[in-house]
């Protein structure tokens, strides 16, 4: 018998394609703070607290590989986040609950 | 040399050539084809209206005085891109769902469709947005001074202010021109523009190819090279990189807030969006794109910092720089680079105020001032148009006013940062809106007034000049703890990252304190609702449960705000998908959802609500709605709305009673019939057997005459026995007496008895599917095989066709077994199937006599006994019976019970 | 003697009771059943006697009795009305429309053939 209590449709544990579609989804929401982390803390860096300015030449081809590598990754999530799509039914990003009493 | 009148015939021809490509992507678009135009390419391409000529020629200069500042306006936007599935994907979402039109649109539905915060929002954003335009200008004209200029060794007279003037004035009526016949073409209720977009694109490919062309010939047919580049970049003055990390943090965050909060950025990415997937393929598509776009600024700058002569205009680099170097040709597609970004900006910037301003503000207004309401208003399509078209020259205009005033000073170039700072004190309210059900319509219009204050006070008045030196060393009023670059003695700061700080931190204060402190309107929380849960499958917004709207009314009204076609086609469907492809679909809560929403696609979600709540005489929500129209016009609308819901419930109640009294009225003729025709029902056989019967009794009758009038007398006795009992077996079905006899039967023994009782086999083709009648039922037999031989009987009598035919169809629908009797005669007059159910009501053809016109009245009886009905089918050929009887008799009536 | 008589009824069994009756007696009976275009029909016909039922199909007695009289050459010709519903008040509508004689059905031959002599000897009288 199942009880009034018990929710039905709520497996304890997700299938692999919904199980790696959710951490795709992590990863997608991951992304921006390491580009915040790449994009700004250079600037603490190079704020000539200590006296010593940083180089332009070198910071413009670091932000350029920073950003470019960035890209990269959106890229590779955007087309696995398309492929993984259907294997999570529901659009809902909440974590697997599991069988409330 | 490249003359002067060279560059405008090019600027001139690369302009048609963009009319062209509109005007042939509007085509393919009405026509349907054309699937690229709504590619994942075209969006982000379209995306990069954010590049502007501030960006275009403005990041060369801001690098060759900052170095890699000019970076922070990309890295901005690459961020929130990046992180699209926080903020864009919801945002998208919302605005697709919604239909929602413009961000000040977005902004009034979350909270409650509040049109005070709609209109907030449109002059704050046209505050940020007139002095960008005139930015705009600016650059076109002085670039075409650029070239003007260095023709003049060939003896042509250099520019003075009036020529640039001038330029700036055709340039803008060009635009304005361009903008009103691409942007306001139709009202489309999904405010999509095809051509606008196709041709943005088409820029985005101009600019981008013209900046990448001008930096490869500076990095490899200058320099020599990327090694030579990074050592010409080392020996240049901003080898050295020492930012303010506030002011990098600040600018990198003023330019992600921009990107979201930007009209034209909200039109292009959300307005124009049009498939889920692309929002994905943009999150890396367009950091590239701005990478490409950012990639030789710097080199560009050093460049041109080490050949140009000293004093040389670096915001201008990208064009004397070739020119300079005696590259016409590159210096022409730089041109028209820049001369892109431009336009591009102020055509869709222009589009997304023109709806802003059209949608909140003169449609409530013009629907305020007419007493009436939407229902009687005229054609408000067309009000919606020619607001829109006036919107878009007075916007041009305000830009080319602001450029006249301003123009030439050095003002305008910290537009583009004043600008963004300003737009950027939407984004509170909008995340707020996005991701806390608890914020408030009250906390968002105190967040933005405060911030909107702040922002004028400490950057967007002093970047004008309308603060004097005095003003700004002595503070407002002469209170040095109100100096606008040093609020409350923080004088430490860049001005710029002063005023973020102090605005958008005021700003979100206020908002969520008087979020917290103030209490929603159901309208809000409900909105609130549906926006954070946005992607809920379940839409937990409010219905438009009470269906006392008119079809004909909502048709009138959409067929204003949309057009004739737009609007019939749209209930065609809606009436198809009822299943009544011939009539208006019923104003089910679902339909009214569909069209409100819709309708806001043309006038904004707020306006749209208030209409349909109008029509829908729905005083709770409507009188919600009309305040939020406009506050002035509230009492007005309220007023005219309850007259409206009391005249429709007037007008239902008056038209429920005539049909009551003309029911009423035929019943009572029909009683008193009943009297005089059950009077010539027994009369009349009754002659027949009296006269007969008496020339019986005569002598000299033959043999013959005898036999034959005894039959007639006969007859004439078994018919009189059969009214008698029709009369009997009615009124004991009547007053609900009579026992049931219930068995388990099959369907195809029943009518294969009934036909056989009916004797219609021989004149009466019957049309039949043996099978589909093989269905065992629990009911009286004898009760229902009575009702098809009635109903097999008439289709016998009074079938017209010259061979008669009668189609029995029997099919399971639920817990009932539906029969259909369809003969191919002409069917019964509409005027008369109210009555055929009633007693006597034999209709006027009497060919038929023998019958007293009981059947179906008795019919009716026994069907209401064995828990089922039977009813006329009004929409067949010829005459149609619909029997409908439960498979198990006593389930139903326990279910009533 | 050629008299006529028209009978304008539509039930099969009456007509075929009334017809015996009356050419028993001598009379032609023309049969006239639906009632429509009864005008034309008694100018064809030149009837003495014309029997009238009230419930025909599609058109009541009534309207053709009214028709009948509105023509000023029938003002005096004799019409026996027949009904089946037996009200008082169809006797005085018949009558306010100028009947000659009224019979309630089921009638008895005997009165029937009476009414009609009698409505034919006051004509020809």
């Amino acid at each position: 018998m199942t009880g009034p209590s018990r929710r039905v449709g709520t497996p304890l544990f997700l299938e692999r394609g919904v199980y790696r579609r959710r951490r795709l989804i992590d990863a997608a929401k991951l992304l921006p703070f390491l580009a915040m982390a790449l994009f700004l803390i250079p600037a603490w860096l190079s704020s000539g607290n200590d006296g010593a300015p940083g180089q332009t030449s070198a910071h413009l081809i670091y932000f350029f590989a920073a950003w470019l590598l960035l890209i990269a990754v959106a890229l590779w999530l955007s087309h696995a986040l398309h492929r993984s799509e259907g294997a999570d039914t529901s659009e809902e990003d909440t974590p697997p609950v599991g069988p409330a009493e | 040399m490249v003359t002067f009148n060279f560059l405008v015939l090019t600027a001139l021809a690369y302009v048609a050539l963009l009319f062209v490509v509109a005007f042939w992507a509007d085509a393919r678009a009405s026509r349907g084809g054309a699937r690229w135009l709504r590619s994942p390419l075209t969006y982000t391409l379209s995306l990069s209206v954010y590049c502007t000529a501030w960006t275009f020629y403005g990041a060369v200069g801001n690098a060759a005085r900052s170095g890699l500042e000019y970076l922070t306006i990309y890295l901005g936007p690459t961020l929130v891109f990046l992180g699209w599935w926080w903020i864009l994907r919801k945002l998208v979402r919302i605005g697709r769902a919604r239909r929602i039109t413009s961000i000040a649109d977005l902004i009034s539905s979350r909270y409650g469709k509040s049109s005070a915060l709609a209109v907030l929002v449109t002059l704050l954003a046209l505050a940020g947005t007139t002095p960008y335009i005139a930015l705009q200008l600016q650059s076109v004209t002085l670039s075409f001074a650029v070239f003007a200029n260095a023709s003049a060794d060939a003896g042509v007279a250099r520019w003075d202010q009036s020529d640039l003037q001038t330029t700036a004035f055709w340039v803008a009526s060009g635009l304005a021109l361009f903008t009103i016949l691409f942007g306001t073409r139709n009202l489309d209720t999904n405010e999509r523009h095809h051509g606008v977009v196709t041709a943005i694109a088409l820029e985005a490919v101009v600019k981008l190819v013209a900046l990448l062309a001008v930096g490869v010939f500076v990095v490899w047919g200058v320099s020599g090279g990327i090694g030579d580049t990074l050592q010409i970049i080392a020996a240049s003055p901003v080898a050295e990189w020492q930012p303010q990390p506030s002011r990098w943090i600040g600018m990198t965050f003023l330019s992600a807030a921009a990107i979201i909060c930007l009209p034209r950025m909200f039109q292009v990415m959300v307005v124009e969006y049009s498939d889920e997937r692309h929002l994905s393929a943009a999150s890396w598509a367009f950091p590239l794109y701005l990478l490409a776009m950012s990639l030789f600024v710097l080199p560009i700058a050093v460049v041109g910092l080490a050949v140009l002569p000293d004093g040389a205009n670096p915001d201008l680099f990208v064009l004397t720089l070739p020119l300079e170097l005696d590259q016409e040709g590159l210096a022409v597609l730089a041109f028209l680079g820049g001369f892109s970004s431009a336009t591009s900006m102020v055509i869709v910037a222009a589009i997304a105020l023109s709806t802003m301003i059209s949608n909140h503000i003169v449609v409530p207004l013009w629907l305020s001032s007419r007493p009436k309401g939407a229902t009687v208003s005229g054609d408000l399509r067309q009000v919606v148009i020619t607001s829109r078209r006036l919107a878009i020259i007075g916007i041009l205009g305000l830009g080319y006013i602001y450029f006249r005033v301003t123009g030439g000073s050095n003002a305008l170039s910290a537009i583009g940062l004043v600008s963004f700072a300003g737009v950027a004190q939407v984004l509170p309210a909008l995340l707020g809106a996005l991701f806390w059900r608890g914020a408030t319509r009250a906390g968002a219009m105190a967040g933005l007034c405060a911030g909107f204050a702040l922002w004028s006070i400490t950057l967007a008045l002093p970047a004008v000049g309308l603060f004097g030196p005095d003003t700004l060393q002595d503070g407002l009023f002469g209170t040095s703890l109100l100096r606008p670059q040093a609020l409350f003695g923080v004088s430490s700061l860049d001005p710029l990252v002063h005023s973020i700080l102090w605005s958008i931190s005021v700003n979100t204060v206020l908002f969520l304190l008087v979020s917290l402190m103030t209490f929603p309107s159901p309208m809000e929380r409900l909105q609130g609702v549906s926006f954070v849960n946005a992607f809920d499958g379940t839409d937990a917004q409010r219905g438009w449960v009470s269906g006392t709207v008119e079809s004909e009314d909502l048709l009138v009204m959409t067929q204003r705000l949309l057009g004739a076609r737009q609007a019939q086609a749209l209930f065609q469907h809606e009436a198809a998908r009822q299943g009544k492809p011939d009539g208006l679909p019923d104003p089910t809560p679902a339909f009214v959802e569909l069209l409100e929403r819709e309708l806001a696609g043309s006038v904004g979600a707020a306006t749209a609500h208030a209409m349909i709540g109008q029509i829908n005489g729905d005083a709770v929500i409507s009188v919600d709605d009309l305040l939020a129209v406009a506050d002035e016009s509230a009492q007005m609308l309220e007023h005219s709305s309850q007259l409206e819901a009391k005249s429709e419930e007037l007008q239902q109640t008056a038209r429920q009673l005539r049909l009551a009294n003309e029911k009423l009225t035929a019943l009572s003729v029909q009683k008193d019939a009943f009297l005089s025709q059950v009077s010539h029902e027994l009369r009349t056989p009754m002659t027949s057997i009296r006269s007969f019967s008496e020339f019986m009794m005569e002598d000299g009758m033959t043999p013959a005459e005898r036999t034959r009038y005894s039959t007639i007398i006969h007859d004439e006795s078994l018919r009189l026995t059969r009214l008698l009992d029709d009369l009997l077996d009615l009124s004991v079905l009547e007053s609900g007496q009579g026992q049931l006899n219930e068995a388990w039967t099959n369907l195809r023994d029943l009518i294969d008895r009934a036909v056989a009782s009916a004797g219609a086999d021989g004149k009466l083709i019957l049309k039949r599917d043996r099978s589909a009648e093989d269905l065992s039922l629990f009911t009286d037999p004898d009760r229902l095989v009575q009702v098809f031989i009635n109903v097999i009987t008439n289709a016998g009598k009074y079938c017209t066709a010259a061979s008669p035919e009668l189609a029995i169809t029997a099919r399971v629908s639920g817990t009932m077994i539906e029969i259909d009797f369809v003969d191919n005669g002409a069917g019964i007059p509409a005027a008369q199937q109210a009555l055929i159910f009633e007693k006597f009501a034999r209709l006027s053809d009497q060919a038929a006599a023998g019958s007293a016109g009981l059947g179906l009245a008795i019919c009716r009886e026994v069907m209401a006994r064995l828990g089922g009905e039977i009813t006329y089918l009004a929409d067949q050929q010829g005459a149609g019976f619909r029997i409908q009887v439960p498979q198990r008799l006593g389930s139903v009536e326990k279910l009533r019970a | 003697m050629g008299r006529t008589v028209l009978l304008i009824e539509d039930e099969p069994n009456i007509i075929e009771a009334i017809s015996f009756l009356l050419e028993r007696d001598g009379w032609t009976v023309r049969l006239h059943s639906d009632g429509v275009d009864a005008v034309s029909a008694v100018y064809r016909i030149k009837p003495d006697v014309v029997v009238l039922d009230v419930m025909l199909p599609g058109r009541s007695g009534f309207e053709i009795l009214k028709e009948l009289r509105q023509d000023m050459a029938l003002q005096d010709l004799p019409i026996l009305m027949l009904t089946a519903r037996g009200q008082t008040k169809d006797r005085e509508l018949a009558e306010s429309y100028g009947v000659s004689a009224f019979m309630t059905k089921p009638f008895s031959n005997t009165e029937m053939l009476d009414t009609v002599r009698a409505l034919a000897e006051r004509a020809g009288a």
